[in-house]
């Protein structure tokens, strides 16, 4: 077997004309790793996320996703993979059920299999009731959680979440982490970007991005005694205040 | 292919809950071809006529009971004030002036000689130039009968120089001069067209537009599968469009179907992958729904224009006649009509399917290179 | 105040960065202007014909050259028997025949009447009667020559004089009809579109949550669409002007206050439809059909009403864009003023309050 890092990344940029939205970040992450990409908004942390997801093209730096390379095998990533966006993106129109049984679908689960996993996580996430409903209806901390299911549905190895919990309620975002965990005990590598800092904590370990660079990676503990803090939000600041102040 | 099947179900579940859209589709077909069908007559009838009969003979009177007894003219109203015929053109409410000189009937019998002035209101050219050369067939013919009738060779002397040439004529495929049935096959292919290209470039654009597209891109779903299960759904309702108008047009206004039934549906489906693929191309060029709805809008005005719809493509210069050859629509209107109402088979129309297979191409290999999963 | 062009400027920076709109918007009515003026036409030229002559003699080859000198027919065969008649329609290209049949000379010097047969493809019946119709003027006027030396007792000359448009121009209906199909689109289509994007994406709720009031939210969201559709309108005018010829007899000062009142009946209508609907898709298919597809149609545009069946003449009564064209055409080909045209304008006017209650009675339930 190669080496047991899920994701690999070496220098790599994104420049959108003069701008450099993400400059020469590297970084590894383990199996089964809650990884958390923290970092203030418009640090570069989607535009990271996107060209890791083979959305998006990189301009230089290289990269490897659960052992293939995204710029030759992109589609082999995609079938691997799990990605949840910032921006709520399952079908308003569908029905919960639906939405699960079309991206299953597409990733290729047998339609047995559908159906049994399907009624597991309706019942999970408390949706039975209102598994027939056009989701436009649902308050927005159960989409959330749906688009998170569907996301990690078909088992990948590595699940994307670009800033899952923006905009739920404290309750949510706790059942959220637990729905996290759960993942991550099964295998699962989480690669989570997120501008809350005190979700940082519940990361195995944390990267910061500020002005599209790395300033910072470890586990928190290891972060908060490098920067002599008692809180992520300290460390944070101290990293994020002298770009913010140029 | 089972990534097909998930596809399409998704697919029309989205159009069949869009109960809005439901209803225009359906709605919009019955009203076009009726409306449209119904109000689309070129034929010039009724010219509201103002007769200034400045001699008052029995010639101008004859000259008058000719044309009061035209289904061509209506008689709008009588003066023997040729300033009055003048004002009632500056208001709209006559067409054409015919003014007869006074002392009319004295010139004829004296000088041989007469004259009659028309005046058309030609804000409408051609219904004026129509009009006047209607007027001037009358007064032509009447001019024949005056001799004949009232010149002493008329009655007396056959004049064996007189030469007479009537030629007798005839129309063929529509001898009733149905208008309808030359505007209905032509009013269909509006239809299909207006549908499939605004409604799949709309609905790739409105995944764009909502974010749902990321979350495709992001599954190892096949470029090409993407784009069949787009394309799919509406070919199917275009040509369910494309039947229920063609019904409606039978039944309502009994079109001839002269050719087989097969032979059009065949070319219409073929047609619909043109139209598709030009939807499909515009997505790939805008970002928001109004955008693709303008740029489709903007094709489709000249597609229509160009295509022989409402004006022949014979009639236009030579170089706008070279534009048409890169029209879809022009193609389609050629081949309704020249199978409903000619009987055309696949033979007399081969040419149009090339054309269409080669448009197929060029379209769809655009857009397929420009959709890209990867930005 | 400050509000309010704050939410001005905002609209105009959405229109003005959407540059594929914006090209759009401003050149369409170029093309369809060019296309108008210099593509589109009813009248006949180089009409494909075909000649069946069995007689074969001066009279018929003399009638021949006649036919075929005139621009308006090419000759795209000549048949050598009546089996070929019906394949060269099948092809579609010829659209007349003309048969002259193995004795017309002797019919024409001794009995009178023709030895000729003219067979139109009727799939159009518009161009198969104009094409009829000149050919038969062609004949008669050889008749007419021929007869020069018979010294006809009776010979009316009938002079005819084409008011307001001497060259018969075809552009000068469609210019009027354009500006109004124009502003149509703009206002109307463009305004709805835009407001029910808002509502789609839910952004129309942020803005009822401001201290703005809906009202003065829909008048600053439709301003930049009303200066956009009449920078087009003008834009047409002059093209109109300058490369066609069509021209402004009358006031400009009323052309313009005319344009105000349709754009803002038509703003009216398109803000209306946003009321109603409550998706982009639907916005555009409710103004496609609802809206530019009755104007074309029943305005009198393209096809003229007098021409229409009753019922479709009535209901094109309350298409705004009927009257507005009536106007247009008043004040541009004939100069008329106001005194002949104010019932059309009163008209307007009445459709503008209409729409203009309708929207306020529909807006206020169904976001407040």
């Amino acid at each position: 077997m190669f080496n047991s890092h899920s994701i690999e990344v070496r220098k790599l940029t994104k420049k959108f004309g003069s701008f450099t939205a993400v400059n020469e970040i590297s970084f590894d992450t383990e199996k089964g790793e809650i990884f958390g990409f923290l970092g203030a908004n418009g640090a570069g942390k989607s535009t990271a996320i996107k060209m890791l997801c083979g959305l998006w093209t990189p301009t230089s730096g290289e990269a490897k996703v659960a052992g293939f390379d995204i710029y030759k095998e992109n589609e082999k990533i995609k079938r691997r993979i799990g990605y949840m966006s910032q921006k709520f993106s399952l079908y308003q129109d569908l029905t919960a059920r639906e939405n699960i049984r079309f991206y299953a679908g597409i990733y290729g689960m047998p339609d047995t299999k559908i159906k049994e996993k399907t009624e597991v996580l309706l019942d999970r996430l408390k949706l039975s009731e209102f598994a027939d409903v056009q989701i436009n209806s649902l308050p927005l901390g159960w989409k959330q959680k749906l688009a998170f299911s569907v996301a990690v549905f078909h088992e990948p190895e590595i699940v994307f979440l670009d800033e899952p919990t923006g905009g739920v309620d404290p309750v949510t975002r706790r059942d959220f982490w637990e729905m996290i965990y759960d993942t991550a005990k099964l295998g699962t590598t989480i690669f989570v970007t997120t501008h809350y800092m005190d979700e940082s904590e519940y990361c195995d370990r944390i990267s910061i991005m500020v002005d599209g660079r790395i300033e910072a990676l470890g586990s928190p503990i290891e972060l908060k005694e490098r920067y002599d803090s008692k809180t992520m939000d300290e460390v944070f600041v101290k990293l994020a205040r002298p770009a913010a102040i140029k | 292919m089972r990534t097909l099947k998930f596809l399409l179900q998704k697919e029309f579940k989205q159009i069949v809950r869009n109960k809005a859209i439901l209803r225009i589709i359906i709605i919009a077909p019955i009203l076009q071809l009726l409306v449209l069908a119904f109000a689309v007559d070129y034929e010039i009838k009724n010219i509201k006529l103002f007769f200034v009969d400045q001699d008052k003979s029995h010639f101008s009177s004859l000259l008058f009971s000719q044309f009061d007894g035209s289904d061509y003219f209506f008689i709008e109203n009588y003066s023997n004030d040729q300033n009055d015929a003048k004002e009632a053109i500056h208001q709209g409410e006559c067409d054409l002036a015919l003014i007869i000189e006074p002392n009319f009937e004295q010139h004829l019998y004296r000088d041989g000689t007469a004259a009659v002035q028309l005046i058309a209101n030609a804000i409408d050219g051609t219904k004026a130039g129509l009009s006047s050369s209607y007027a001037t067939a009358i007064i032509r013919s009447f001019n024949k009968t005056l001799i004949e009738q009232y010149s002493i060779r008329g009655n007396l002397i056959p004049d064996p120089e007189f030469h007479q040439i009537e030629p007798t004529y005839s129309y063929w495929y529509n001898p009733d001069l149905n208008y309808q049935a030359f505007m209905v096959p032509g009013i269909l292919v509006l239809l299909v067209t207006m549908i499939g290209t605004f409604m799949s470039s709309m609905n790739i654009v409105r995944e764009k537009e909502l974010g749902t597209i990321e979350q495709i891109n992001v599954t190892p779903i096949k470029k090409h599968y993407f784009i069949i299960g787009k394309t799919l759904p509406f070919w199917i309702i275009g040509l369910l469009e494309f039947g229920f108008g063609l019904t409606l047009a039978k039944i309502v206004f009994d079109i001839p179907m002269v050719g087989s039934l097969f032979t059009l549906f065949a070319f219409a489906g073929v047609y619909l992958f043109v139209v598709l693929g030009l939807g499909l191309l515009v997505s790939t060029l805008t970002d928001t729904q109004q955008q693709a709805m303008f740029i489709s809008w903007f094709f489709l005005v000249i597609f229509i224009l160009l295509g022989g719809l409402f004006t022949a493509i014979e009639n236009m210069p030579l170089w706008a006649q070279r534009i048409t050859f890169f029209n879809p629509v022009r193609y389609f209107i050629e081949v309704n009509r020249m199978v409903l109402l000619k009987g055309a088979g696949i033979a007399d129309i081969a040419w149009h399917f090339i054309v269409m297979a080669i448009f197929i191409l060029a379209v769809n290999s655009l857009a397929i290179f420009r959709y890209r999963k990867v930005s | 105040m400050k509000r309010f062009i704050a939410f001005v400027r905002k609209e105009f920076h959405h229109i003005l960065r959407d540059w594929r709109t914006l090209i759009i918007l401003f050149g369409m009515p170029i093309i369809q202007i060019l296309l108008f003026g210099f593509a589109i036409t009813n009248e006949i030229k180089d009409a494909s014909i075909a000649i069946l002559d069995q007689a074969n003699d001066a009279h018929s080859k003399a009638l021949i050259n006649k036919i075929l000198s005139t621009d308006y027919f090419k000759l795209e065969q000549y048949l050598s028997n009546q089996s070929q008649i019906e394949p060269v329609f099948r092809k579609g290209k010829v659209k007349e025949v003309i048969i002259f049949e193995r004795d017309f000379s002797q019919k024409l010097d001794k009995e009178k009447i023709s030895g000729i047969q003219l067979l139109a493809d009727a799939t159009d019946p518009n161009t198969a009667t104009i094409i009829l119709n000149y050919t038969q003027g062609i004949i008669a006027g050889y008749q007419a020559d021929q007869n020069v030396l018979s010294r006809l007792p009776f010979n009316i000359q009938v002079q005819t004089e084409m008011f307001y448009n001497k060259e018969l121009k075809g552009v000068y209906l469609f210019v009027p009809g354009l500006i109004a199909i124009i502003l149509m689109l703009v206002s109307a289509m463009m305004t709805s579109i835009s407001i029910t994007k808002e509502k789609e994406f839910g952004t129309m709720e942020i803005l009822l949550a401001t201290p703005m009031r809906p009202g003065i939210i829909i008048i600053a969201k439709v301003i930049p669409y009303l200066l956009l559709s009449f920078i087009n309108a003008l834009i047409i005018l002059t093209l109109g002007y300058f490369v066609f010829g069509v021209p402004v007899h009358g006031s400009i000062t009323l052309l313009l206050f005319e344009m105000i009142l349709f754009v803002l009946t038509v703003l009216s209508l398109g803000i209306f439809i946003s009321t109603v609907t409550s998706s982009q898709q639907v916005a555009l298919m409710a103004s496609l059909m609802g809206l530019m597809l009755p104007t074309i149609l029943l305005s009198g545009f393209i096809f003229p009403i007098e021409n229409m069946p009753l019922l479709l003449q009535i209901i094109s009564n309350i298409v705004p864009a009927k009257w507005f064209i009536i106007i247009i055409k008043n004040i541009m080909l004939k100069g008329t003023g106001l005194a002949i045209i104010w019932e059309e304008t009163l008209i307007i006017f009445g459709f503008m309050i209409f729409f203009i209650s309708l929207s306020v009675k529909n807006f206020k339930p169904r976001l407040a």
